[in-house]
């Protein structure tokens, strides 16, 4: 086999492996649980999207709206952005509540809102520290006015 | 004072990094061996300097001097002294100290271990080194500087994120950080090779230490990575596609297709510039990945800050470290000459194959990494991928290459035949068959898949033992002569197998996670739960003292058959000077499955949530990366002397005239 023959054979195949991919990543799009689209309470209030659509949602966990189940098993409660609130719903069985999540606190899930308006959430993301609130939080706050500045430094900097 | 000091051997490392860039490579586009060995010398005294300011920092972190920022905001007084040392690199400053000590830690030893090395190509490697220091000493200097003072000084810091205060930040960024920087030797050699505009096999013998050197820090990295995230909560495991996790992966994907292709180089003289185009892509992925890290665009606990300036100083980078090797490639790649001609069917081509499926996997999860930020840039709105995308898209393209392993060696060079090496093969064939059936026979159909992920484990690990067998002629000759023929086989040749006999542990680890059993319930002490003919009681939950947290402890007694397993201690902790609650999970572990155990939050009457996992072959997720690294470290060994029969063989075509 020639050197020429050779090297098409190689691009044939790596174009080939490359449609495949495209072929995988397009099946894997379409299909609703790998995407999730970020939206705030306002957004959910103003435009419900269907059952079926994936939705990560955040805001604030609204302060007194905690309530954990008798069992233990599912956790209810408010995420709000100051404008809307929407009541959330976590079956426990999806993961342990993250240590960091708190009344008053960033929060950011991941689910469904279901049709009675209630979102019922598979994922819990609270990772961040006091000092650090998701990007997506801080501007869906920063668009509700609601947004309470960084934190001070702990002092000045001096030039 | 010191740190001080600090900051002036950064500005100092700075100017000898511009030096290096520059003088080394003017020395040898004009021949001037001054000029050129100027290279050696700044390279040695560039890591010195960082590691005096490395050292000035430490020394602040652990003194606990809050005068400083970076310690103010990040340390505490009451922090044991593990983590005051650990928490130099636990944040932004710190971490980009790290990662430009490791990079003139490598600039150095090419200073050092190069003395063999073509003058010119040395002079050349060490400055594109030099130009990559530069980039990162500004990029500290102006816009990360950790020296910055306070005044007046704090009277105590901040503390450090508690969830950091674990042993995993000890281990897990200097390994990543070696294995990420690691690479920037084989790009640093490919750009040298595309401005000399040739490339021979004594190159490669160059190369491929240090990408495999790279590589195992790199494996290493992740490993502790993604064991570090197992058994800390709310990290979503032991992989979860997170967008940091990918961005250690990418590099790893496209490094591993690199140590591949070097081999053909090295061997055949064959696939020189694709070979160079992925020693640039797979540090440009590094880059990359540093800055899907620290431009803080990313959702996730390894953004620290958020910093529009050094966002763009990155991208600035980025683009310069990216565009101009590339361009430099399109100019003179095709000016190589090609090397050995190979049939389609033959080790060259199981090669091409890997390197096709690696890359090319490694293309999809870019593409799902950077797909969010690209569309909310172009204001297309924000969304997430999430880990079912990966799984649909990578696992696929994995399949085949992982069933390829065992083939792949068993081919010659230049021509193989496919027919005699999948007969070979039979043995290992029968061995997946045979755990096929045997794990079928236990499990539930609904575990299909994970059914046949073991019998993949099974074929790669018993194929790459036929191939070990096949050399030794294990059976076919006198034991004694098997025996002299094992001892004979080069240590690259036992550093392959165990590496790919690590990958078939790791999936065999991954395959089992499909049969891990979990429990929640609310429990009282001196009750008791059983999962997987284990029974878990909770003796007593009390409260303990830490030095710089308190904690709820729960003690168990996990029995089998009534014989005592382990007695676990799983904790709540609230550090005191965040008020910030962690959890603290408890895990046995006998290597053939894990035991963990997660004390919940309590209900205020006397009730506890706990959760209780039982993971089978779970350790051997890790265990196969740390075999494939050993692999790397045993082929490394080997290297050493075909080094110096490179040298020899280059010594001798130098005198040998023309070239």
């Amino acid at each position: 086999m020639k050197r020429k023959h050779r090297r098409l054979l190689a691009v044939a195949i790596g174009l080939g492996l490359l449609g495949l991919a495209a072929a995988l990543v397009l099946n894997a799009l379409s299909n609703s649980g790998a995407l999730a689209f970020f939206a705030t309470p306002t957004d959910l209030a103003e435009k419900p999207p269907s059952p079926e659509r994936r939705i990560r949602l955040g805001g604030l966990v609204e302060t007194g709206s905690v309530k954990r189940a008798s069992d233990g098993k599912s956790l209810d409660f408010r995420i709000t952005d100051g404008k809307s609130t929407v009541p959330v719903t976590y079956d426990i069985a999806n993961g342990p509540v993250p240590d960091l999540f708190r009344e008053g606190q960033g929060v950011v899930v991941e689910g469904k809102l279901q049709s009675g308006g209630v979102f019922r959430a598979d994922t819990l993301l609270a990772k961040h520290d006091e000092r650090y609130m998701p990007p997506e939080v801080a501007e869906a706050l920063k668009r509700t006015g609601h947004w309470q500045g960084e934190h001070p430094p702990a002092g000045q900097a001096k030039p | 004072m010191i740190a001080e000091l600090g900051h002036f051997a950064l500005a100092l490392a700075l100017m000898l990094a511009l030096v290096q860039s520059v003088a080394p490579l003017i020395g040898a586009q004009r021949g001037h061996p001054g000029l050129m060995a100027l290279g050696g010398g700044t390279a040695i005294a560039q890591f010195a300097l960082v590691a005096l300011a490395f050292a000035a920092l430490a020394h602040a972190y652990v003194t606990s001097d809050f005068s400083l920022a970076t310690v103010a905001e990040n340390s505490h007084s009451t922090k044991p002294l593990l983590y005051k040392i650990t928490g130099v690199w636990g944040n932004h400053e710190g971490s980009m100290v790290l990662w430009v000590l490791i990079l003139t830690l490598f600039g150095a030893a090419v200073a050092w271990f190069g003395t063999a090395l073509p003058p010119d190509l040395r002079a050349r490697v060490l400055s594109v080194q030099g130009m990559i220091g530069a980039a990162f000493l500004a990029f500290i200097l102006f816009t990360s500087n950790p020296f910055l003072r306070l005044s007046p000084a704090p009277p105590d810091g901040q503390g450090m994120n508690p969830v950091l205060q674990d042993i995993g930040l000890a281990i897990h960024p200097p390994f990543l950080y070696l294995g990420y920087v690691g690479f920037s030797v084989a790009f640093a050699f490919a750009v040298a090779a595309l401005i000399e505009g040739r490339v021979d096999a004594a190159w490669a013998r160059w190369v491929r230490p240090w990408t495999l050197a790279a590589w195992c820090a790199l494996t290493v990295g992740i490993a502790l990575g993604s064991w570090w995230a197992y058994y800390t909560l709310g990290w979503g495991g032991w992989w979860y596609w997170d967008p940091v996790e990918n961005a250690s992966f990418m590099p790893w994907l496209v490094g591993t297709a690199l140590l591949h292709s070097a081999v053909v180089v090295e061997k055949r003289d064959a696939l020189k510039t694709w070979t160079i185009l992925l020693a640039i892509l797979t540090f440009a992925l590094s880059l990359v990945g540093t800055f899907l890290v620290r431009s803080g665009v990313l959702i996730s606990v390894h953004a620290f800050a958020v910093d529009p300036a050094r966002g763009a100083f990155i991208l600035v980078l980025l683009a310069v470290a990216i565009g101009a090797p590339l361009i430099l490639y399109a100019i003179r790649a095709p000016g190589f000459q090609g090397g050995g001609i190979f049939a389609p069917i033959s080790r060259e081509g199981a090669l091409i194959l890997n390197n096709l499926l690696l890359t090319v996997a490694a293309s999809t999860v870019f593409f799902g990494t950077l797909w969010p930020l690209f569309l909310d840039a172009m204001g297309g709105g924000k969304l997430s991928v999430g880990f079912p995308f990966f799984n649909w898209t990578f696992v696929p393209l994995m399949v085949p290459l992982l069933l390829a392993i065992p083939l792949g060696p068993l081919l010659g060079w230049k021509r193989g035949d496919l027919l005699s090496a999948m007969q070979r093969l039979s043995v290992a064939a029968g061995a997946a068959l045979v755990a096929a059936i045997a794990v079928a026979a236990v499990a539930s159909p609904a575990h299909a898949l994970a059914t046949a992920g073991l019998a993949l484990a099974a074929w790669i690990g018993a194929g790459s033992l036929a191939e070990w067998a096949e050399r030794v002629q294990l059976l076919r000759l006198p034991l004694p002569t098997t025996l002299a023929r094992a001892r004979q086989l080069p240590r690259s040749a036992y550093g392959m197998t165990l590496a790919h006999l690590g990958v078939a542990v790791t999936v065999a680890g991954i395959a089992a996670s499909a049969w891990e059993q979990e429990r929640i319930e609310i429990m009282h002490p001196g009750e008791s739960l059983a999962i997987a003919g284990y029974e878990a009681r909770l003796d007593k939950v009390e409260p303990v003292e830490g030095p710089n947290y308190t904690a709820d402890r729960a003690t168990f007694r996990v029995t089998r058959d009534g014989a005592l397993v382990a007695t676990m201690r799983p904790e709540r902790r609230l550090f005191t000077v965040q008020r910030m609650p962690t959890t603290f999970t408890a895990i046995h572990s006998d290597l053939l499955s894990d035991f963990y155990l997660v004390l919940g939050e309590g209900d205020g009457k006397g009730g506890w949530t706990v959760r209780i996992y039982q993971k089978p072959l779970v350790p051997w997720i890790w265990l196969g990366c740390m075999a494939m690294a050993l692999g790397g470290l045993v082929s490394l060994s080997d290297r050493r002397w075909r080094v110096g029969s490179a040298v020899r063989s280059r010594r001798a075509a130098a005198a040998a005239p023309g070239d």
